[in-house]
């Protein structure tokens, strides 16, 4: 019985064990860069990146049909573009960074909508935004671990900075420069994460297995190192219980995945031990000192 | 422990917008001087201090701070924009203050993590070292931000205001803080409201009012008259100014 629920799909399925073996590399990166962005108040600008990727996904869709190396060069490259371009904006204009990420992912997403409908059926349009989980190729496995490894590599050298440019950045930039070439950095971070999330889960919800363990994590811990922690296991378990409900319930595995994870954020808020609404409701006698 | 040669301004004009917050501020300060900076608000008393560790470039002038660079001058802003909700202890917060010997990857060991301990001890926060940030009072995390001063060991230290909504007992903690670091030779420059304070405490004052209206020793440059002119200093921007006759 319980080998029939958890195994059995696995056991008997390529497709579904790659699909977890690509959640859980996802999970794994988007743990550390999904925790920074909450705590730098970006949450929305992973959702907003996710859109600035499309028209050069679209670009590569365009060129070389639905092929892996050269929509992942597009998004990488329209990713960076904007990040960089409304990083740059905002630093030497009136608009906040805010403003002119809105600004440039709006102008990035109607031109993306645009150049997939040139040419592209709905089939190709439901891909690009919605990925594919079950379908994932050995070339995407290996994109998806490079981006993991290559993320937990970068965010180790630049975690002291980050932290301290987080929670006083004033103090960073009195005592080195730092500040904002680590903040280039780790937004570059972000489209790559963005932009591997896009080959499994499509760009609307490749922010959602970023996002969501990271807001669930802040209910359990008040350290970041443990945050960070409990964000990847938070995904990884999304992964799981996503691609297993998919499989019994007949639903698709990319929404799915991220309807896991977006209840075990409903949990969390409810019965996380660190102001869980349940707690707050019944916090017990207070103490004497 | 000193800075060689002491900070020099040299007709110095800081300001935002082309108009000037400091206007034409010529004068030195000696290596281990005391200093007080008092005025009025609006006076260019932050300002001065944000052109002292280069956050701010002249309009005109120059400031000379005799070769001090970014990592020997420790800066207290009057509101430390600090995000007391980030899940970070009191403990990793004033540890960021050996960033100068520990810097982006150098390793944090057991000679930093007692130094560190020190610190949190001499600002009266033993114990605290696992709380977090958010759960500290105002006047706690201006101990525990004066801990990580102390751990930058640095040959200048500005403060601005640093005793704003702070209570006698903390204030008079930190405030022989000040005196040690006078004591170790290094140059303290402090923007106080407090005037008996300053009378007590600093040799040495700036009476600010855009421009120098006073600057020497304390009980001279706090002269009635002295504090008379510094109140009619004027704030309000003029619509119509005109270019600074002295202007280069």
């Amino acid at each position: 019985m319980i080998h029939d629920i958890f195994i059995a799909p696995f056991a008997e399925f390529g497709f579904m064990r790659r699909a977890l073996v690509g959640g859980m590399a996802l999970s794994i990166a988007g743990g550390p860069v999904g925790v920074f962005l909450m705590l730098r108040r970006m949450s929305l600008t992973g959702d907003a990146m996710a859109h600035a990727i499309l028209p050069g996904v679209a670009v590569g869709y365009l060129l070389f049909g639905l092929s892996l190396w050269p929509m992942t060069v597009g998004g990488l490259a329209a990713g960076f573009a904007v990040a960089m371009l409304a990083g740059v904006v905002a630093r030497v204009t009136v608009l906040k960074e805010d403003a002119s990420l809105a600004a440039f992912y709006l102008l990035s997403l109607a031109l993306g909508v645009t150049i997939v409908s040139l040419k592209g059926s709905n089939v190709d349009l439901l891909h690009v935004l919605f990925g594919s989980v079950l379908a994932l190729g050995d070339e995407t496995l290996l994109l998806l671990a490079g981006i993991a490894t290559i993320t937990l590599g970068i965010m180790a050298v630049i975690y002291r900075p980050l932290v301290l440019d987080t929670v006083d950045p004033g103090f960073l930039r009195s005592v080195s420069g730092a500040g904002t070439p680590v903040h280039l950095v780790f937004l570059a971070l972000v489209v790559l994460n963005l932009v591997g999330g896009f080959n499994a889960l499509g760009t609307l919800l490749a922010v959602g297995l970023m996002m969501l363990p990271a807001a669930s994590s802040r209910f359990w811990s008040a350290d970041i190192g443990a945050m960070i922690g409990i964000a990847v296991l938070i995904g990884c378990l999304s992964s799981l219980i996503g691609l297993l409900a998919s499989y019994h319930l007949n639903l698709a595995a990319g929404p799915a995945i991220i309807l896991a994870a977006g209840l075990l954020y409903l949990l969390s808020m409810m019965f996380g031990r660190r102001e869980g609404l349940f707690w707050k409701a019944f916090p017990g006698r207070h103490l004497s000192a | 422990m000193t800075a060689a040669t002491g900070i020099t301004f040299l007709d110095a004009t800081l300001g935002y917008d082309r108009r000037p917050a400091v206007h034409h501020l010529s004068g030195r300060i000696e290596p281990g001087a005391l200093l007080a900076v008092v005025g009025p608000n609006g006076a260019g008393k932050s300002t001065l201090l944000k052109g002292l560790v280069g956050a701010l470039k002249p309009l005109q002038g120059r400031i000379d701070t005799g070769g001090l660079t970014c990592q020997d001058i420790a800066y207290l802003p009057q509101a430390a924009d600090i995000d007391r909700s980030f899940p970070i202890s009191v403990f990793d917060l004033v540890s960021a203050g050996r960033w100068r010997t520990a810097g982006l990857f150098g390793g944090f060991g057991s000679a930093d993590k007692a130094a560190a301990q020190e610190a949190l001890m001499a600002v009266g926060l033993g114990g605290f070292n696992n709380r977090p940030i958010g759960s500290l009072s105002g006047g706690q995390l201006q101990r525990a931000l004066f801990a990580r001063l102390l751990l930058q060991d640095a040959k200048l230290i500005l403060l601005d205001e640093p005793f704003t909504a702070i209570d006698t007992k903390t204030s008079a903690d930190l405030l022989a803080l000040i005196r040690r670091w006078h004591g170790e030779r290094r140059t303290v420059i402090a923007v106080l409201h407090d005037m008996d304070m300053v009378r007590e405490h600093f040799p040495e004052t700036l009476l600010l009012a855009r421009e120098a209206i006073a600057w020497g020793k304390t009980g001279e440059a706090l002269r009635p008259e002295n504090l008379l002119s510094a109140r009619r200093m004027i704030e309000a921007h003029d619509p119509h100014a005109v270019p600074c006759a002295q202007a280069a």
